[in-house]
């Protein structure tokens, strides 16, 4: 590479850094303070984007139009940030953080259908900003002159945002409550209008971000998604809750985007290199390595101990009777049902795995994964492969795939262990993102995008009835397998571990070694259920491994309750058929789903079983 | 000494060029109560930290029963023998107190790793019985996380004694604690201390606490051992009585 280009490569990553440092401060500042992991703020970049376009459209396309509906939009989604944080977070703030997660997922469904009505499923394509449309000549390369002023935006806003913090009360109460929220209530602040007002600037900031790239890149409707990832990953390398972190984060994996763009294809000792492919990948990779060496990021801190927080429930035996009837009655199910209902319980019992194996991760291990589509993608993947491109049989395959997923599971999970809490869960989200990518980009192998055909199941399974009687015997084994670990020395050592690492430690027991066997073995038990339902629907493709895929679990497990243990299954299976029966009905199921679950999460903040066992208890008490 | 089980010598340390810890050497003999005091600041929990295994010293030697434990992981050191109590209790909050209990046993028999036979069939008689010696036995049914902070301490101490321990790290043990029921819990630590010939080191804020139930005294200030001994040479000592009561008096 020359001079010029390397410089010309790092003013394109410094340009790209800015809208990420935007989105990726408010995230931090609303975690900061607020300790909400707001899955929704990329969705709120996504409607800056998508609003500026329209207001640029109302406008006119001149520089005062532009800008005011730059301007315009990042306010309009901050007040749609308020909203959030009025309607729906501020009634669930004392429930458990996994259930504030969970209503910012149906937040993100949402908007996501809002978008879709508002703006349509094609992509759109923004102006470019009038009076900036022309390129600066540097070093020989033309430039384009927004790039530049976006270069300069983002050390203002860091500016700005350094000023509010330091200069002004309530930069001296955010900061006092990022630090110890409790205190800062105890000494009589309102709580409820310092969260507001911070979902405010952080929505805004989100809106800014999305509305300032209009020239660069198209609104479309998957940007909620893969900015909150991007996000996810600047935050977490530059330390949770740290601005000016925030800030060196986005600039390293800004610039190093656009340098594996602008290596392009290398050959180093006869090995062709693809640097391009590596784009999606390099962010990941930088924060895998960040947090093996830095636990809490390039200018983190360790987060502050919550206090007083509610000690897990026991769990109850679940007894053999009760399992074994259900069994039974799901047995009897296709003598009665029609093909689609089989059809429809394969894909239940698959989820319900999933669902059961993510919740003994981070029910009773604690340890709340992200990407646990990881596991389900790399099963289906492998038991397609195996199939198709090794010529094994059909029934070889599905019992290889687990163990193939295990064997990912404990490579991702030796780095996973070393860290805890949210830290742990981006981890999560970054190996499945880089799983995610190989697959989407290996065409040659994965058949990238188009995924893999023609996985079907041998001939003795080919009817549908048949291969759901497979399905509920694997899967059904693989839970009642879970369920009975939770109840064995080795699942006690984990809730041990979970209830309190110290004591355990000081008990001889090696709580890392007991994390990274459950993490293997829920990643196998899930690539189980990925295969399984791979051979089901014949075909496999990448959204199988996705973040969708990934939150869809956690849905599962948070609908039902994470702390009862029928309570995923439950959850897949209203899950599964709700959004099957919504969406034959209407183009906008994510929408309802979302609605659904925020109904759920603001009536029962224990899951639908906690919810439900809560109730009958009070209406015993009544009775008695 | 050689019927020493804990045994320190010129045990360093230091945070960003400040000594915290310097040049201290001490020894615990088996069924002996020995307090660790000093005002706040002194160094006593880094003191405490580095017998433990949570804190790496710039030198010195530590010695378990002979054997240098310095760099070991705490629960290795919990392997050689040495059991202990927090200063904030820290218990299994979702089991039940005869589980808590089991779970050191089970870890000291090492039968964590079994994944298919149920959890709590075995070491109940033994988990029982560790829990009738502390006055817990009947709550063992108990979750742990509904249990008074009082009743939670004892249990920890059942905890501590799981696997016949020769030595007890006690940090705070009544740290939290009603007036009465402090001396009840080191009355009970020092029966069971000289039953079992158990070596025990403790720090304490309640002299109260520290002058009736140790059998010797080491006072620690500004990072520097400056006294020693029995509770009465240590009350009559010159230096003691400067650091507490301040050298005016």
């Amino acid at each position: 590479m020359t001079l010029a280009s390397i410089l010309i490569q790092l003013l394109n990553g410094l340009a790209a850094a800015a809208s990420l440092f935007l989105v990726s401060a408010g995230l931090s500042l609303i975690f900061g303070v607020t300790r909400i992991v707001n899955f929704a703020h990329g969705s709120l970049y996504m409607l800056g984007l998508y609003g500026a376009y329209s207001l640029i459209q109302f406008f006119g396309r001149t520089p005062l139009g532009f800008w005011g509906a730059v301007v315009l939009a990042a306010l309009a989604v901050g007040l749609v940030g308020i909203l959030i944080e009025v309607l729906v977070l501020r009634r669930i703030y004392r429930a458990p953080e996994l259930f504030q997660l969970l209503a910012t997922f149906a937040v993100v469904l949402v908007i996501k259908d809002i978008a879709l009505f508002t703006w349509g499923a094609e992509d759109l394509v923004g102006p470019r900003a009038p009076g900036l449309s022309m390129a600066v000549e540097i070093m020989g390369r033309r430039i384009p002159a927004y790039d530049l002023l976006l270069i300069a935006i983002g050390p203002v806003v860091l500016g700005l945002l350094w000023l509010l913090l330091t200069r002004t009360r309530w930069g001296a109460l955010v900061r006092a409550a990022t630090q110890d929220r409790e205190m800062v209530g105890a000494l009589g602040v309102d709580q409820a209008k310092l969260f507001t007002s911070v979902f405010f600037v952080g929505s805004v900031l989100a809106g800014l971000g999305g509305a300032l790239q209009i020239p660069r890149e198209p609104a479309n409707l998957e940007l909620d998604l893969a900015v909150i990832a991007d996000a996810f990953v600047v935050t977490v390398v530059g330390g949770l809750g740290s601005i000016g972190g925030a800030f060196l984060a986005a600039i390293i994996i800004g610039v190093a985007k656009a340098f594996c763009i602008g290596i392009g294809t290398v050959t180093w000792f006869g090995v062709e290199i693809s640097f391009s492919k590596l784009t999606l990948v390099v962010e990941f990779l930088i924060m895998a390595l960040v947090l093996v060496v830095r636990p809490y990021g390039l200018l983190g801190k360790p987060q502050a101990a919550q206090r007083a927080a509610e000690p897990a429930p026991r769990l109850q035996v679940p007894s053999w009777t009760f399992a074994l009837v259900w069994l039974a009655l799901l047995a009897l199910v296709p003598l009665a049902a029609d093909r689609y209902t089989t059809i429809l319980l394969t894909d239940i019992v698959c989820f319900a795995l999933f669902a059961v194996s993510l919740h003994f991760i981070m029910g009773p291990a604690g340890m709340v994964s992200f990407g646990h589509a990881a596991y389900f993608g790399i099963g289906a993947y492998a038991a397609g492969l195996l199939l198709k491109r090794f010529g094994l049989p059909m029934e070889a395959a599905l019992l290889l795939a687990p163990a193939i997923a295990g064997l990912f599971a404990i490579v991702y999970g030796w780095f996973c262990v070393r860290l805890s809490g949210v830290y742990l869960a981006m981890l999560t989200l970054a190996f499945a993102q880089i799983s995610w990518s190989v697959v989407f980009q290996w065409d040659s192998v994965t058949g990238g995008s188009n995924g893999v055909f023609g996985v079907w199941p041998s001939a003795w399974l080919a009817d549908k009835t048949a291969y759901y009687y497979l399905a509920l015997v694997l899967c059904g084994a693989g839970i009642l397998f879970l369920w009975r670990v939770l109840f064995s020395p080795f699942g006690y050592a984990l809730r041990a571990g979970r209830d309190s690492p110290l004591r355990a430690e000081a008990i001889g027991i090696d709580l890392r070694g007991f994390q990274w066997a459950a993490f293997v073995l829920v990643g196998a038990l899930a690539g189980l259920a990925g295969a399984v339902y791979a051979f089901s629907k014949g075909s496999i493709s990448p959204s199988s491994i996705s973040i969708a895929q990934s939150t869809d679990g956690l849905i599962m497990v948070l609908l039902g309750g994470v702390e009862t243990l029928t309570g995923p299954v439950v959850g897949a299976a209203i899950f599964t058929w709700l959004r099957d029966a919504v969406a034959r009905n209407t183009e906008f199921w994510r929408a309802v789903m979302g609605g659904v679950i925020l109904l759920i999460v603001l009536l029962f903040p224990q899951g639908l079983v906690g919810g439900l066992k809560a109730l009958v208890a009070r209406w015993r008490e009544q009775r008695a | 000494m050689s019927d020493a089980v804990l045994q320190v010598e010129g045990l360093h340390k230091s945070f960003g060029g400040v000594q915290a810890v310097a040049d201290v050497s001490f020894a615990v003999s088996a069924g002996e109560m020995l307090a660790l005091i000093g005002p706040n600041g002194a160094g006593k929990s880094t003191c405490f930290n580095m017998l433990n295994g949570q804190l790496a010293p710039d030198a010195g030697i530590v010695r378990l029963e002979g054997r240098d434990i310095v760099g070991l992981r705490p629960r290795a050191i919990w392997r050689l023998g040495v059991g202990r109590t927090f200063q904030i209790t820290a218990t299994f909050a979702s089991l039940s107190v005869r589980e808590n209990v089991q779970m050191a046993l089970y870890s000291h028999a090492g039968r964590l790793r079994s994944m298919l036979s149920r959890f709590g069939a075995a070491f109940a008689a033994e988990a029982d019985a560790l829990l009738d010696q502390v006055g817990m036995l009947d709550q063992a049914e108990r979750t742990c996380g509904v249990l008074a902070y009082g009743d939670l301490k004892r249990v920890e101490l059942a905890i501590a004694l799981a696997n016949q321990p020769r030595l007890l790290l006690m940090d705070e043990p009544t740290a939290g604690m009603a007036p009465k029921e402090r001396v009840a819990l080191m009355e009970l630590t020092a029966r069971l201390a000289r039953a079992r010939n158990i070596a025990v080191l403790f720090t304490e804020h309640d002299m109260d606490v520290v002058f009736t139930q140790a059998d010797r005294i080491i006072v620690l200030d500004r990072g520097v051992l400056i006294a020693g001994g029995t509770p009465q040479e240590v009350r009559a000592n010159p230096n003691v009585r400067a650091v507490y009561l301040g050298s005016a008096h």
